[in-house]
């Protein structure tokens, strides 16, 4: 790494990072009041945890929308399209590379902000799990409607299972991105990324074909024309 | 979400303000009815019951009639019917005169009167000049009573307002013509002033209702737990709604009546088969919760709303019953008959109440007592002396009958009481002995002989006995709904929602805070604990290999 010049570049604009940190924070609270309601420990009480856990859900339910409707608009869903291109370089980076000090070998870019291994967990964890949190969470909170809305078909304990299966996933997923964060060239420059929306990359990394958000039929200079490298 | 509503609320009241010019005025007006911080089923309960002036067009003190001398009840009765001439006609067909089932063939036998059983006294037959004292009525002795009397029906225990109207415990619904010591409770009884009582009538206070409701079962608060003399004169946090320092509803201010008939379950026939407010119908019996505060009565997006279809409102707000006075939980007859230096005996324990009565054995009372909660859809269901039973575990006399996927039933609190009672070891049931009567009649508080007196017992109600008894355990409920809690008062969220809390017994229904599911949980802590491990190892891996290349 030392080899190469590191360039500070902007790379999460104020929406993106609001969002992270807005839905961290949901996030963070709805475990908290989801396993004390499932009965794992006693905070703030059965009664509040379930007010604030009902409360919290539907405003991210809410929040996400604007996500779903921010992704579209900028076209910056195209950041999530997955790929096995360097899939295997990027894994083989994690287990082998990074102890040895070898580069990334899919450093990020402004108009690549996520690596193959990134893109299929983001992909999976924002187009999956949470979607299953999100539907079970609003199902569940809506059980006395079930019989009004046709739905009394469906299972109070199956839709709890999968909601709570789904927290241990959002869990298992919150440590291992926690972690990963401080696999940066500092432990906090993902972070500090992620707060300031500046990240020092490296210079003179070529955007790959592949990686190219450019819209079809337009040319990538329209897009984004303070990319030089477009 | 409250604050949510609100806010919307209040943007949508000032657009509707700006936009159609309403009255603001008006809309003050309403508001003083109205405190927006209150739940609106509280607020429709207070509207129903605001109009609280009882207006009565004669004064009996001034009925001719009614100062004439009079020697006995029947003969105030046939005053009062002189001018209320279908008034005992109505009674007559009403389960407070026939003690049966008034919805099931009299041929059933279902009722005190017949053959239903209870783990108290029992039964009534033969034991009737004891038990009749709670009757409405003069002179039921034995089987021959004529319950077509007209003169027989006893206005006066529900209608006197004087408070000094006693019948005689074992006088077969008479009062006394001299004043009387009854040995067991060692008090005096006196003779009414028949004046006096005829001219005080009126409608029904929580007294008359009390004189035999609260001393179910032969003493203060024996049968049901939410009923005994501490409701005489209750204060709000004993009776929010009966509170002398609230409300003071009698009664009859729930249990409304038509034609004599008091509205309430009987036996298998809910109280009310339709849950219905006064919103819904006007003239509907205003027995349930639900007629005056309905079926949402707490502030909207209050979960409690969520919950009125599956959660009776008295499973929250009866946190407890018997708050001030004991209630008795456990009765064992077999112990009965126990003498000491050859005389009956009774021993005083915990509540000032008897554990140990020669008469009727052991006892338990018990004090805030938290209820058993059933799935509940108005219906008890009982078993008679004439249905078989199974000895060899405790024997259900009645039940409540409902279930989770019955769309009427609701988790309803209940009081259990428990016992071990006479039963038939070749027919397998349960037996009615003769308990009360003169020595030489085979009474079982005259002579201490079961086989006499279940013998005696079973022949007054036409059923047979093979002459071999023992005792079995059995169960008797009752559904709890009087002494309604203040509202800070009620049960919370976490004594249901936890794993040991008042609902562990009913375990057919997921319930959040109480049930987990193993294979889920396990898989995981596998997840979240491989995550946590993986990204250590690999943080290590990372912090080794950087120290040794700094070296």
């Amino acid at each position: 790494m030392s080899g190469q010049k590191m360039v500070n570049t902007y790379l999460y604009t104020r929406y993106e990072r609001f969002w992270h940190w807005l839905q961290t924070v949901l996030i963070l609270i709805l475990l908290l009041t989801g396993f004390e309601v499932d009965g794992l420990y006693s905070l703030l009480g059965y009664k509040t945890a379930s007010e604030v856990h009902n409360f919290v859900g539907l405003a991210w339910l809410i929040a996400f929308a604007f996500f779903v409707f921010w992704l579209l608009t900028t076209g910056e869903w195209k950041q999530y399209v997955p790929t096995t291109k360097k899939m295997f370089a990027v894994i083989h980076y994690y287990m082998l590379g990074i102890f040895r000090g070898d580069p990334h070998p899919v450093p990020k870019r402004k108009e690549a902000k996520h690596n193959p291994l990134q893109r299929i967990a983001y992909l999976s964890v924002a187009a999956f799990l949470l979607p299953i949190q999100m539907t079970s969470g609003f199902l569940y909170w809506s059980y006395n409607s079930w019989a009004a809305w046709g739905l009394d078909w469906l299972s109070l304990p199956v839709i709890a299972a999968i909601h709570i299966l789904g927290a241990f996933g959002v869990l298992s997923f919150l440590i291992g991105h926690v972690y990963m964060t401080t696999t940066g060239h500092t432990i906090f420059a993902h972070i500090r990324a992620m707060i300031t929306g500046w990240e020092e990359i490296q210079e003179g990394v070529e955007l790959e074909d592949w990686e190219k958000r450019r819209r079809q039929g337009s040319p990538a200079s329209a897009c984004e024309p303070q990319s030089p490298l477009a | 979400m409250n604050a949510m509503a609100k806010i919307i609320s209040g943007w949508l009241c000032t657009g509707l303000l700006m936009i159609g010019g309403i009255d603001v005025s008006a809309a003050r007006s309403q508001t003083e009815v109205l405190d927006e911080n209150q739940a609106p089923g509280r607020t429709m309960a207070q509207q129903a019951t605001k109009e609280r002036q009882i207006w009565i067009t004669a004064d009996h003190s001034r009925h001719e009639i009614l100062q004439k001398e009079f020697t006995s009840g029947p003969e105030v009765t046939k005053a009062c019917l002189s001018c209320h001439e279908l008034a005992a006609g109505q009674f007559h067909k009403t389960i407070h005169w026939t003690w049966l089932d008034p919805n099931v063939p009299p041929g059933e036998r279902i009722g005190k009167a017949g053959h239903s059983i209870n783990n108290f006294c029992i039964n009534l037959n033969s034991n009737e000049p004891r038990c009749t004292s709670c009757h409405a009525g003069y002179g039921w002795r034995d089987g021959s009573f004529n319950f077509k009397d007209e003169a027989a029906v006893d206005c006066l225990v529900c209608h006197e307002q004087t408070g000094t109207y006693k019948k005689f415990p074992t006088g077969a619904g008479h009062p006394v013509q001299e004043p009387t010591i009854f040995a067991e409770n060692n008090q005096t009884y006196n003779p009414p002033d028949w004046n006096l009582v005829a001219q005080s009538v009126g409608r029904p206070t929580r007294a008359n209702c009390g004189t035999c409701h609260f001393y179910g079962g032969g003493d203060d608060g024996v049968k049901h737990g939410d009923l005994d003399s501490s409701l005489a004169q209750p204060n709000k946090m004993l009776d929010v709604h009966m509170g002398l320092d609230g409300q003071d509803f009698d009664c009859v201010r729930c249990h409304t009546t038509t034609l004599h008939n008091i509205a309430g379950r009987t036996y298998a026939t809910p109280a009310a088969t339709h849950r219905k407010s006064l919103i819904e119908d006007d003239l509907a019996a205003k027995i349930m919760c639900e007629s005056c505060h309905s079926s949402t009565p707490h502030k909207p997006g209050v979960k409690a709303n969520d919950h009125t279809d599956k959660v009776a409102c008295q499973s929250c707000h009866i946190p407890e019953f018997a708050r001030v006075n004991a209630t008795k939980m456990y009765w064992d007859w077999s112990t009965a008959g126990n003498k000491k230096d050859g005389k009956p005996y009774k021993e005083k324990g915990p509540h000032g109440k008897p554990t140990y009565d020669t008469k009727k054995g052991d006892f338990r009372w018990e004090k805030d007592v938290q209820p058993a909660y059933f799935w509940f859809n108005g219906s008890i269901n009982a078993i008679t002396a004439r249905d078989p039973i199974d000895p060899s575990q405790p024997v259900d006399i009645n039940w409540p009958v409902g279930s989770r996927s019955d769309q009427n039933a609701r988790i309803f609190p209940f009081k259990v009481h428990e016992g071990r009672q006479p039963y038939d070891k070749i027919n397998k049931t349960l037996l009615i002995p003769k308990l009360f009567g003169p020595k030489g009649s085979g009474a079982y508080w005259a002579e201490y002989d079961w086989k006499k007196a279940l013998e005696n017992g079973m022949q007054a109600a036409g059923l047979s006995f093979s002459g071999e008894y023992d005792f079995a355990e059995t169960r008797y409920i009752f559904p709890i709904t009087h002494m309604v809690a203040p509202k800070e008062k009620a049960v919370t969220c976490i004594e249901c929602h936890s794993p040991n809390g008042r609902l562990a017994a009913l375990t057919d229904f997921y319930m959040p805070g109480r049930d987990s599911f193993r294979a889920i949980n396990i898989i995981g802590w596998v997840l979240v604990l491989g995550t946590l491990v993986g990204v250590t190892f690999h943080g290590l891996g990372r912090a080794i290999v950087r120290g040794r290349k700094e070296d």
